[in-house]
């Protein structure tokens, strides 16, 4: 029996997939044809190729995994034509092969409307990793990027553009609003509004009318009379089934194109199916991979029990669901079930916030009990745990908003999350797999996410499910009895609470000792700064002492930050940012000096960069002489704590801020935590200091202080909360002393205060709980255990200063001390230096 | 301790320091005319260990200040710029990319002084 795939797209990967792990080897010869110059890659990740993945890594499978599975595969030549009654097809380069059964996977092209200019050398489409390379070679030349296309893809590639480094796009939409087809007019409001933070400028209500230039593209002019100068275009308007082969051979198609086929996926000839984006059933084409998948999954099955003597449960396709999630634009956007519903059938929950940019509205039926479908913009983390909810039907709390707005910073009360989703509910589409199958995997021992992808296969394509399988992992894991257990790595099977606890009570003060009575091996760069950084908590002792000097990271090591070239940034305390003029002049003179570039950091403090390590004990011998201390920029401890010029000068101020945050930056200096600490102080409302984005921050009132908890700034901002109100100075530092403690003792490696509030049980009702009102009882064992920490508090780069046996050891060459590294290279820039630039 | 070597190449063993001059379980930078080599020391086997001192992945010059351990055994050092690890038996990468590896060299200790064999052409 032989098999003839026409293209090879994702689909046809796909099926190819499916149905060679259903027949029995050498039951079917398999031949692929695909018209592109490479196997099937994975179109959906194509804009990655700017982000430096190559050609190699989006292939599906690479050239061999087809021999391997005595797949033929002709690439680079498109079959022409298809004779039906002979059951055979021709290819572009002769070959002629004869089917049983003809898989038509041809996929679409992009739609190029046809506006008289859209030949001209500078406009491309966004489909192939071609066109991307076409792209890639000609933006240098861009100034000015337009994309012709507001939906899915066309953003995609107007980020592709900004990506490409035209920084100025825009995006021409020709419907009143973005993404047409799956948000609504506020939704794309906000979007409109991220977008342009991005540096997109969009243009709705626009209709293209001509591409201007000569040869090449030098604007666009629109039906309103308008036009727009630009240099490069990227047509998006949306895409076109490749059916012209089925057309040709006879098989009925649709009129706006698509090859027609039943719900077995076959088209008017049962011999020959059509699957993927050429496949038109029930009169819609689905652009997504997912459905494609669903396709060739039913066609795997169909033929499968053509052949088999014992045939399995028949499978159709029925449609699906379109919900869909953008990506990499950087603003989250996201569609899911109906997003649409009709007024009249539904109510509508939504939240607008248009400082933060996120918009969210769900329909859900008009009992209040089911999820129909929504629209999430600037924040989609719950897009599938929603997906979920909506397609299986489960039932809504009590409050429906709780769904859309989560725990709002109270305690966890969402429903069940995905534990409570029914044993069928499809936890990765990409795959089809369900959460029966991926809770029986767990537990017939695969409790690893590696485990789960490689024996399930879900989590392997979009990635999107992730989140939810490790839950899924983790709660079957617990339902089982099993103790999950986060333990630091291979040499240490413990949780970082469980080591901090047995160092503290075994009184050890040395790597190696914690190694040999707890741990096996050599230990390793994840383990041994997790045991450095519990003593220096601990202990507060010398942290290059006792043999620890290897054990710290290596900004720990050297007490410096290690730059671009392996030369080192020196920061001073500078607490609350208050300094002298005098302390001004020797940061002033010790940077001409040693010849340091020298900036002011987000953290009202000076950095002094570019120090050779042979430098390091000189410089900081200079600043002690004139007052300074470690600043701590290179340790996971206290950073700095943020000032704004408070009461003393400000005439809005109610409180002195600045007295108050030397106060504390003094108290917690060279505190060392799982990961930093920032703080700041603010003397009013107005809050200049930003003390509402730090670990702990404090905001002056009437009457006293406001105590904020864990904020972060970074990456995944978030904002601290409300922990006590109108404090006296003194409650404030002992709230602060128990909270800190708390977080020392409990928190995992490398979590920053907001992380692990977020994980946290009980969340900041239980936080309050232990803080204020002492629910656990350890209030004063904390204060102590922190005071003690204070009052054993060194300067250790005075400690460094002052030791021989210590200075040694800021040496590049152990053979020939005081010679610098000959391959450190500086720049010149605006006066002062800069590193090098690395390969 | 001791380095298993083909007879066919000589080595040229040069004196790069005293034991006592490399910190337990750590590394140093040792200059060899022009060639920076990475130096470590393995206190808990009794192990030594040097490779270049470039690191392939950026081009710095600061593998011998990055930490030492081992992964099912295997000695390694984690490079403190993108903490890539290196197999310090083989010099291979033993992070994601394959393609960069080190040059790893002989040691020997004699007394409290430490030797880096530096391969000779024939
Ligand atoms: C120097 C400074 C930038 C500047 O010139 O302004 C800086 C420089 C670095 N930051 Fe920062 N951050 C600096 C203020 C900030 C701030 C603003 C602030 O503190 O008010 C933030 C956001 C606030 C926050 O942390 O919540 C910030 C968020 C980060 C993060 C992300 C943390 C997170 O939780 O997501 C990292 C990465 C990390 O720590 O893992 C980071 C890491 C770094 C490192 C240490 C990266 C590294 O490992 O080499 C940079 C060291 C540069 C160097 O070679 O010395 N830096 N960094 C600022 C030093 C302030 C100071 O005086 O100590
Ligand atoms: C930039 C971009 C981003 C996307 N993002 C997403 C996303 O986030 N989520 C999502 O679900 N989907 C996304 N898609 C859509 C997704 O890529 C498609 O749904 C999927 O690739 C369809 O697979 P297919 O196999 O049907 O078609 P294709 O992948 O297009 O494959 C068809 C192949 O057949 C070849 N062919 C055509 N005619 C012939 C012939 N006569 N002979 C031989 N070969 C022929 C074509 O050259 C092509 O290689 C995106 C698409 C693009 C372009
Ligand atoms: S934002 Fe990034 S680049 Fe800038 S200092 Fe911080 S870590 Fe370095
Ligand atoms: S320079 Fe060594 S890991 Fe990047």
């Amino acid at each position: 029996m032989k098999i003839v795939i026409i293209g090879n797209g994702m689909v046809s990967y796909k099926f190819c997939e499916k149905i060679i792990s259903r027949i029995p080897a050498g039951t079917a010869e398999i031949v692929v044809f695909g018209e592109e110059p490479r196997p099937a890659y994975d179109r959906v990740h194509l804009s990655e190729f700017f982000a430096g993945k190559t050609a190699d890594d989006l292939l599906m499978a690479p050239a061999d995994w087809y021999a391997a599975n005595n797949i033929t595969l002709h690439l680079g030549d498109p079959v022409q034509q298809i004779d039906r009654s002979n059951k055979t097809v021709h290819s572009y380069k002769g070959i002629t092969e004869a089917y049983d059964y003809l898989i038509i996977a041809t996929g679409s092209s992009a739609f190029v409307p046809p506006i008289p200019g859209v030949d001209k050398k500078g406009v491309f489409i966004y489909r192939t990793i071609e066109d991307l390379e076409l792209m890639r070679d000609y933006a240098p030349r861009a100034r000015r990027g337009v994309v012709i296309g507001g939906g899915l893809l066309g953003l995609e590639a107007a980020k592709a553009m900004l990506d490409l480094g035209i920084a100025d796009t825009h995006v021409i939409e020709f419907a009143p609003r973005l993404m047409p087809r799956q948000i609504d007019e506020s939704g794309s409001r906000i979007l409109e509004q991220q977008l342009n933070q991005l540096g997109l400028v969009i243009h709705t209500n626009k209709n293209t009318s001509e591409v201007l230039g000569g040869d090449t593209i030098t604007g666009l002019q629109f039906a309103d009379e308008t036009h727009l100068d630009a240099d490069m275009l990227v047509i998006s308007a949306g895409i076109k089934p490749r059916d012209e082969l089925a057309k040709l051979s006879g098989l009925e198609t649709g009129h706006r194109g698509g090859i027609v086929v039943n719900e077995y996926m076959q088209t008017t000839d049962p011999e020959i199916y059509a699957i993927g984006e050429c496949a038109l059933y029930s009169g819609m084409i689905y652009g997504l991979v997912a459905p494609g998948y669903e396709m060739a999954e039913v066609v795997a099955t169909h033929i499968y029990n053509s052949l088999a003597a014992a045939p399995v449960p028949e499978k159709t396709f029925t449609g699906f669901d379109m919900s869909t999630k953008l990506k990499l634009i950087g603003v989250d956007v996201a569609s899911f079930g109906d997003p649409f519903a009709p007024a009249d059938t539904c109510r509508s929950i939504v939240f607008e916030d248009t400082m933060k940019g996120v918009y969210k509205r769900i329909s859900i039926t008009n009992d209040g009990k089911h999820l129909l479908g929504g629209i999430l913009i600037g924040d989609a983390d719950a897009y599938n745990m929603l997906l979920q909810t909506a397609k299986n039907k489960v039932i809504l709390p009590p409050n429906p908003e709780d769904v859309l707005l989560g725990a709002r910073g109270g305690s966890q009360e969402t429903g069940a999350g995905v534990l409570g989703l029914p044993e069928d509910a499809i936890i990765c589409s990409c795959e089809s797999i369900s959460k029966g199958d991926i809770c029986s995997a767990v537990e017939a021992g695969n409790e690893t996410l590696d485990a789960i992808k490689k024996c399930t296969k879900a989590a392997t394509c979009c990635g999107g499910c992730t989140p939810m399988v490790k839950d899924l992992i983790t709660g079957t894991m617990k339902a089982q009895g099993k103790y999950i257990r986060n333990v630091i790595c291979e040499h240490f099977a413990y949780s970082r609470q469980e080591l901090y606890d047995l160092i503290r009570i075994k009184n050890i003060r040395a790597f190696d000792d914690a190694l040999d009575h707890y741990g096996a091996g050599d230990g390793c760069e994840v383990c041994k700064p997790v045991v450095a950084s519990i003593m220096a908590s601990l202990w507060n002792d010398m942290i290059l002492d006792k043999g620890n000097d290897t054990v710290q990271d290596s900004n720990d090591r050297f007490l410096a930050n290690i730059q671009k070239g392996g030369t080192y940034s020196v920061v001073p305390r500078i607490p609350g940012g208050e300094i002298t003029p005098a302390k001004l002049l020797v940061i002033a003179q010790v940077a001409l000096k040693y010849n340091l570039y020298t900036k002011i950091t987000g953290g009202q403090r000076i950095d002094l960069f570019g120090a050779h390590l042979d430098d390091l004990p000189n410089i900081w011998e200079e600043l002690i002489d004139a007052g300074f201390e470690s600043g701590h920029a290179y340790g996971k401890a206290l950073r700095t704590v943020k000032s704004c010029v408070g009461s003393t000068w400000c005439r809005f101020g109610l409180h002195d801020s600045v007295t108050f945050a030397i106060q504390i930056e003094e108290r917690y200096r060279g505190l060392r935590a799982p990961h930093k600490l920032k703080s700041a102080v603010s003397g009013c409302i107005r809050e200049c200091a930003e003390a509402q984005s730090k670990d702990f921050g404090i905001i002056a009132t009437e009457k006293g202080w406001n105590l904020y908890v864990c904020g972060n700034g970074g990456s995944k901002p978030q904002h601290a909360i409300l922990l006590a109100s109108d404090l006296d100075s003194e409650t404030c530092i002992r709230y602060i002393d128990r909270f800190l403690m708390f977080y020392i003792k409990t928190a995992d490696p490398l979590t920053r205060t907001a992380t692990w509030l977020n994980k946290l049980d009980g969340g900041i009702t239980y936080l309050r709980n232990v803080v204020v009102n002492d629910s656990l009882g350890i209030a004063a064992e904390l204060e102590a255990e922190m005071q003690g920490l204070v009052d054993r508090y060194k300067c250790e780069w005075r400690e460094v200063v002052e030791s021989p046996e210590l200075r040694k050891r800021f040496s590049h060459f152990v053979n020939a001390p005081g010679t610098k590294d000959p391959t450190v290279k500086f720049d010149n820039l605006r006066e002062q230096k800069k590193a090098a630039e690395w390969k | 301790m001791s380095v298993a070597i083909s007879t066919s190449t000589t080595i040229a063993w040069f004196y790069a320091c005293n034991v006592n001059d490399v910190p337990n379980n750590g590394g140093v930078c040792v200059k060899y005319d022009e060639v920076q080599i990475a130096l470590f020391r393995f206190a808990r086997r009794d192990a030594w260990y040097a490779t270049q001192n470039l690191c392939p992945h950026r081009q710095q010059m600061a593998l011998s200040r990055g930490m030492t351990g081992t992964h099912d055994g295997e000695p390694k050092v984690a490079c403190p710029f993108h903490k890539k690890t290196f197999s310090l038996e083989d010099g291979r990468c033993l992070s994601d990319d394959t393609e960069c590896s080190l040059t790893t060299y002989p040691v020997k200790v004699e007394g409290d002084r430490v030797y880096i064999g530096i391969m000779q052409e024939a």
